[in-house]
């Protein structure tokens, strides 16, 4: 059986399937983590006092975490730009990249993490510290999911692009996107947790 | 002649199908109709069970502190010693009766087994756009139903703080909640997974000529549906998150400063706000109201067109009332939330959205009505069904307006006024619908019709207990009788004048199981014995599942299929038959 549309795009929409499935997740997933937000948002217009994130969080370590985040979401455009110009061996080292830079941030988040337990400093400290661990812990589990994702595009799942090279592209097209939408929420995590 | 072309398609379809495994072809199916078929007996059976849990709460209700004749020796000593409920129990019953009728009943009913099985068939597309999710779908949905069920195993039992799980008293409840949360987790992973699916499939895989103002309005309905659970459903997801967090964590995210539960002060942080529960449950469960009617319009509108044999009145009015309806779904939860003190300018802002999506229901109603009007009606049970749920979505849409109106709603939040509103809009309405569907689409699916006779005992059993039960509780709540009592009101002085009714309604209950059996027997008995049909198009409908061989084939259509028309061409004049399918070419004009 035959479904349409899962590698070229269909005329009228101009999108393949997997492209408009992955967009539709990604707004659920805005959904997700605006809820938290507006938590967030909540919590702290309710509480006496607020504690400024600097005080208590590390933000050099932080910023380091966003330079190799937005450096993994670089080597995810490259590796999908190496599949277009067909340069296969190209794609792996970056897509390789891609999930070792994944590997540096969960590395530095756990340092980061490590040092607060030890400092004895938990979620059930503060609402401040509550939403600190889920959000960032929220989004560690994403940066999990998308290393496994692309993990299996460089490793197994690369074989597709001997039998069907232009549905590999979508395919790493998609996963990036993703990827994207992960580094994304950093990108909000790091000013409003660190820095406000 | 009909009859040998229907064989020849099944035969060439065979042909065309490899041949799979038994596992991969009825247990780990990638066809949607196998899913669908999956899905419609999981929740057929958990609609089954989640009622079992409410005739025991009736028992109850009916005869507080009465030994339960029979099954009470069966419930344990734990919920029920000597055969008498514990108001624990009562308790726990009650939450897992509403969790389990919505979210594992109704929904997956509507949305999981009729979306999947006809929703492609009515866009011409041979599947869903991605099989693989959908299978994956089911299967998130099932683990998390027996994770849901499993809870009644858990210390403490099942979860226990209602439907709704309201913080802080759900932080503090036994491990049942914890349990329940996780659930939650699977099922609203599994409704991700199925809603993405939809939308993908509709504006992706429609057929050639299936414009979208073609769509059937039961496509239309799904479509809407699928974008309130993609949407509305994460943020319950991100406040089952902060609820885990402050059950096994110690966070305070729904705890407020300085709580004292049983006469002690929690030692928890503090700070946090149950309000913002409230908020996140209902930013769901609102929208979560409409995906369990729409499907249901959806139905109806496909058993009115084809049993009045004329077409919809007001289709495109249809459509944009229901486009409007989801969007306005997602700012009126907090109309449920009048009494928690929110302030007078927010329960304003509430009001008026409450009252102004009131109008496209109202629109889809009325436009069902006049499709009515001057029709030569064809009275067979889904009809039956169908028209009744009219007037019963009706009473569970009029009783809603006090309740969306802060001032009438304070007296009337919190007591059976409001089992009886939502009860009326869910059991009548779209249980209705999603039975009428049965017996419309069963045919198609079967190749046999189910027995009209056993059809119309459960139809008119199944009407009259229904408003035994939920009509008394109207009564019972302009009184001022609380939804939660575990002896029905036996101790409030305010209560003595209508607890009569306490008795009446949980035998109308008793008997609704009664009428349920006709329906289990039907459904059974006529795969073996109904009338056979004698074409692919038994009820002469115009829509494309019904172009299909029967039943359809893995991938659906025998060959390619295009639209020309809209989708409910009855009675076209000078036409020789009273209905022009979607797929048949005009006559070419000499």
């Amino acid at each position: 059986m035959h479904i349409p549309y899962t590698i070229h795009a269909r005329p009228d929409t101009g999108l393949f399937n997997a492209k408009l499935g992955v967009w539709l997740f990604l707004a659920s997933e805005v959904m997700l983590f605006g809820a938290l937000f507006s938590s967030y948002v909540l919590l702290r217009i309710g509480a006496p006092s607020w504690p400024h994130g600097f005080e208590i969080l590390n933000i050099p370590l932080a910023t380091l975490n966003t330079v190799v985040l937005i450096t993994s979401s670089i080597t995810m455009v490259m590796a999908w730009a190496s599949l277009k110009i067909h340069d296969f061996a190209r794609y792996k080292r970056y897509i390789g990249a891609t999930v070792g830079l994944g590997f540096v941030f969960l590395i530095i988040k756990a340092f980061e993490y490590g040092a607060k337990f030890s400092a004895g400093i938990y979620p059930s400290e503060s609402t401040f510290l509550a939403i600190y661990f889920t959000l960032t812990g929220l989004h560690g589990l994403h940066v999990v999911g998308g290393m496994i994702v692309n993990g299996y595009f460089w490793g197994p799942g690369s074989r597709m692009w001997h039998t069907e090279p232009e549905r590999f592209t979508n395919r790493i097209e998609v996963a990036g996107l993703y990827w994207h939408f992960v580094d994304l929420v950093w990108i909000f995590l790091f000013p409003v947790l660190y820095l406000l | 002649m009909a009859h040998v072309a229907v064989t020849h398609d099944v035969h060439e379809a065979i042909h065309h199908t490899e041949e799979l495994s038994f596992w991969r072809k009825y247990v780990f199916s990638l066809d949607h109709k196998v899913i669908g078929l999956q899905y419609l007996i999981t929740s057929l059976v958990f609609l089954f069970f989640g009622f079992t849990l409410m005739m025991l709460m009736r028992w109850q209700l009916a005869y507080p502190g009465q030994p339960i004749p029979i099954i009470g020796k069966w419930l344990g000593e734990m919920n029920a010693p000597g055969g008498i409920m514990l108001p624990e129990f009562y308790n726990q019953l009650g939450a897992m009766h509403g969790t389990i009728m919505v979210f594992l009943g109704v929904v997956p009913l509507a949305v999981g087994a009729f979306g999947n099985y006809i929703v492609p068939l009515q866009i011409g597309a041979p599947d869903m756009a991605f099989p693989k999710l959908n299978m994956a779908s089911y299967w998130t949905y099932l683990v998390g139903g027996i994770t849901m069920l499993s809870s009644f195993f858990m210390p403490g039992g099942a979860a226990n703080s209602g439907w709704t799980s309201y913080a802080p008293l759900s932080v503090v409840a036994t491990t049942g909640q914890t349990v329940w949360l996780i659930a939650m987790v699977f099922l609203i992973t599994s409704s991700l997974l199925g809603s993405v699916n939809f939308i993908v499939t509709i504006v992706q895989l429609r057929t050639k000529g299936m414009t979208f103002m073609r769509m059937p309005f039961f496509v239309w309905a799904q479509l809407v549906t699928s974008f309130l659970l993609l949407l509305a459903f994460p943020p319950l997801e991100a406040a089952a998150v902060m609820q885990l967090m402050d059950r096994l964590a110690g966070t305070s995210f729904f705890m407020p400063s300085g709580l004292v539960v049983a006469g002690q002060i929690l030692d928890v942080s503090g700070g946090g706000s149950p309000l913002l529960w409230q908020h996140l449950f209902w930013f769901l469960a609102h929208p979560e109201v409409y995906v369990l009617i729409l499907p249901a319009m959806g139905i109806i509108a496909e058993i009115l067109a084809n049993n009045t044999r004329k077409p919809l009145w007001g289709y495109k009015s249809l459509v944009y009332a229901a486009v409007f309806l989801g969007f306005m779904s997602f700012i009126v939860w907090a109309h449920h939330m009048f009494l928690t003190g929110m302030g007078t300018v927010i329960s304003a802002f509430f009001q008026t959205t409450t009252m102004i999506i009131s109008i496209p229901s109202v629109i889809i109603l009325t436009a069902f009505f006049i499709s009515l009007w001057g029709a030569s009606i064809r009275i067979n049970t889904q009809m039956l069904f169908a028209l009744s749920f009219l007037p019963m979505f009706g009473i569970g849409g009029l009783t809603g307006l006090p309740l969306g109106l802060a001032p009438t709603d304070i007296h009337l939040h919190d007591t059976y006024y409001v089992i009886g509103h939502f009860h009326y809009v869910v059991a009548p309405g779209t249980i209705f619908a999603l039975f009428a569907g049965v017996y419309h689409w069963y045919p198609k699916v079967t190749g046999r019709k189910m027995s009209e006779t056993l059809g119309k005992i459960h139809f008119w059993g199944s009407l009259v207990c229904m408003n035994g039960i939920f009509m008394p509780m109207f009564i019972q709540g302009l009184a001022g009788v609380s939804r939660r009592l575990y002896d029905g009101g036996q101790q409030y002085a305010h209560a003595q004048g209508v607890l009569q009714w306490n008795e009446f309604m949980s035998i109308a209950a008793w008997l609704l199981a009664l009428f349920q059996l006709p329906f289990i027997i039907n459904f059974f008995l006529s795969l073996k014995t109904g009338k056979k049909v004698e074409s692919d198009n038994p009820w002469e409908a115009t829509t494309l599942e019904w172009a299909t061989p029967t039943p359809p084939p893995h991938g659906n259509f025998a060959r390619p299929v295009e639209v020309y028309r809209g989708p409910y061409e009855y009675s076209v004049p000078n036409h020789p038959t009273d209905f022009t399918p979607q797929h048949v070419p005009d006559p070419v004009k000499a």
